[in-house]
């Protein structure tokens, strides 16, 4: 997002900050989005071939990963961060999930204005990309996807929504997300999917997690 | 055999139904939840013969009045209250036996906020990944108690219970929590940090099992820009834009985008569960295991090194 990593590049270890938090977490700051998401790609597969890094919660965020409820001494995990060899994100490890959209979002046209271009436009350029699940938050199943580049970030809405609908998708910053069920909202809604981001009866519960690529597909056109 | 299932008969301010909540969600923006006082909540489970996750009630300073449809065994720990079984006087702290179509009382809470109400068998709602807590930030699990809610009931494995007492603490007159700064502690004032640390704060009424917040001091920030969301843990010191503290319970959100300065001692979150609006709270820094954070009353004027000197963590102890 800040260009700061090279694309293809191994991050070096030096623009990591490792934050203690409390007394058993400890807070992993990088220089940006991609290092985070690599970092947490990074641990997860560590974390399947077992052993490192035994912890109750692995939480990636805007540039942070979390290392929550570690039950090895703190200082060793940290020694042992500090030193990791981190590939960059590998590009096709998951597979695509395919959300079908449709650009009716209300704001669709303030959104289209601010990338000086027509609605239709605006709904290409955003179909035509490859996402990336860079964290959840805000509520179960909520994904901040990562793809939109970086002229196309978008302010939030100056007044929050007190109701945004489920399924409407929307803009936020550099982000796009879904809103998995109904609740209040600050983002910009561009469109709308009848894919369910969150079922308590489903396994896995939520549709997206982090890391995930994600399409937008568009639906009830011929486009 | 009868029909294992409570009847609500009196929801009460806040009943909602806990266990020891849903950890290990948090990367998908699930909140930990669970009881919130979870040493009385897990000594009212003992006392009824049930396993430690067995969900039980969690109750908000005026109680909740329930029929058993089977004759059960229950207890009642956490916020002290009056227990009544169809009107007559029965135990706080220990178990009751309550005949099928009795009413149970749980009275308001004489001090402290939350009780906790286990029932031989536990409740057997429908768990959500691997948890039947209500999770009020997020939704999940059972919606809190309503008049009239049905809980159905476990399988009791024994009529008795291996305790019938178990010590618990006074719900606190004053709140005092330990706390480790960091990990944003730097996005602060020097001024702020002795504030925090120095002086008193009282609970908001505005508290509930997302945060205790507070009333008092303001925390004014060194970095006013903003902060991209990170991972928060539980007993995290939050400080909003209008800089009082808000102390993360277990609803707490997964993310946020307001800087942590401090980070309260899991040990201490269950005082601060009981701990009624208007509750003094001070925040005494522990900080035991790293030696760089402790500084002579003389050396307080300098902000630790300033943002920037953080050194990694590292040395031994941990």
């Amino acid at each position: 997002m800040s260009g700061h990593s090279t694309a293809g590049a191994h991050s070096p270890a030096s623009t990591r900050r490792i934050l203690p938090v409390g007394h058993d977490a400890l807070l992993v700051e990088l220089a940006d989005g991609t290092e985070a998401q690599a970092l947490h790609a990074e641990l997860v597969r560590l974390r399947a071939q077992g052993g490192f890094p035994a912890v109750r919660e692995l939480v990636p965020a805007a540039r942070t990963v979390l290392l929550d409820g570690l039950s090895e001494p703190r200082a060793e995990v940290a020694a042992r961060l500090a030193a990791l060899d981190v590939p960059p994100v590998p590009a096709a490890t998951h597979e695509v999930i395919e959300l079908p959209v449709r650009y009716d979002g209300p704001d669709l046209p303030e959104v289209a204005a601010l990338w000086s271009v027509s609605t239709a436009e605006a709904a290409r350029i955003h179909s035509s990309l490859e996402f990336r699940v860079a964290f959840c938050g805000f509520a179960p199943g909520f994904g901040y996807l990562t793809g939109l580049p970086e002229r196309y970030a978008v302010p939030r809405r100056a007044t929050p929504r007190a109701a945004v609908p489920a399924g409407a998708v929307a803009l936020a910053g550099p982000y796009t997300g879904v809103y998995p069920r109904s609740s209040p909202g600050g983002w910009q809604l561009i469109g709308s999917t009848d894919a369910i981001l969150w079922d308590d009866t489903r396994t896995p519960a939520a549709l997206l997690s982090p890391g995930a690529r994600v399409r937008f597909r568009v639906i009830g056109e011929a486009a | 055999m009868t029909d294992r299932a409570l009847v609500v008969v009196r929801a009460g301010a806040l009943t909602t139904v806990q266990d020891r909540g849903r950890p290990g969600h948090a990367h998908l923006g699930v909140p930990p939840s669970g009881m919130l006082d979870a040493p009385a909540g897990l000594l009212a489970n003992r006392l009824v013969g049930n396993a430690p996750g067995s969900a039980l009630l969690e109750t908000t300073l005026n109680g909740v009045a329930l029929r058993p449809r089977c004759a059960v065994t229950i207890a009642v720990t956490g916020a002290p209250c009056p227990v009544t079984v169809d009107g007559r006087p029965a135990a706080w702290g220990a178990p009751v036996r309550v005949p099928a179509g009795a009413l149970l009382d749980v009275g308001t809470a004489t001090s402290g906020v939350r009780s906790y109400v286990a029932v031989s068998g536990g409740l057997d709602v429908d768990p959500v990944l691997g948890s039947r807590a209500t999770d009020l930030l997020s939704g999940l699990g059972p919606p809190p108690l309503t008049d009239g809610t049905v809980l159905p009931l476990g399988p009791a494995h024994s009529l008795y219970a291996p305790v019938d007492m178990g010590p618990q603490p006074a719900p606190p007159g004053e709140l005092v929590l330990r706390i480790t700064l960091g990990p944003r502690h730097d996005w602060f004032t020097p001024t702020a940090l002795r504030t925090l640390t120095t002086r008193t704060f009282h609970v908001s009424t505005t508290s509930n099992r997302i945060g205790l917040r507070t009333e008092g001091p303001r925390l004014d920030r060194a970095i006013p820009h903003e902060l991209p969301s990170e991972g928060l843990v539980l007993g995290a010191v939050q400080v909003p834009p209008n800089g009082r503290p808000v102390i993360f319970l277990a609803d707490h959100p997964t993310t946020g985008g307001y800087p942590v300065v401090a980070v309260v001692h899991p040990r201490d979150l269950p005082s601060a569960a009981q701990a009624t609006p208007g509750t003094p709270v001070r925040f005494v820094d522990s900080a035991p295991t790293q030696p760089r954070r402790r500084l002579r009353r003389s050396e307080r004027s300098s902000d630790e090194g300033g943002p920037g000197a953080k050194p990694p963590v590292s040395g031994r102890g941990g």
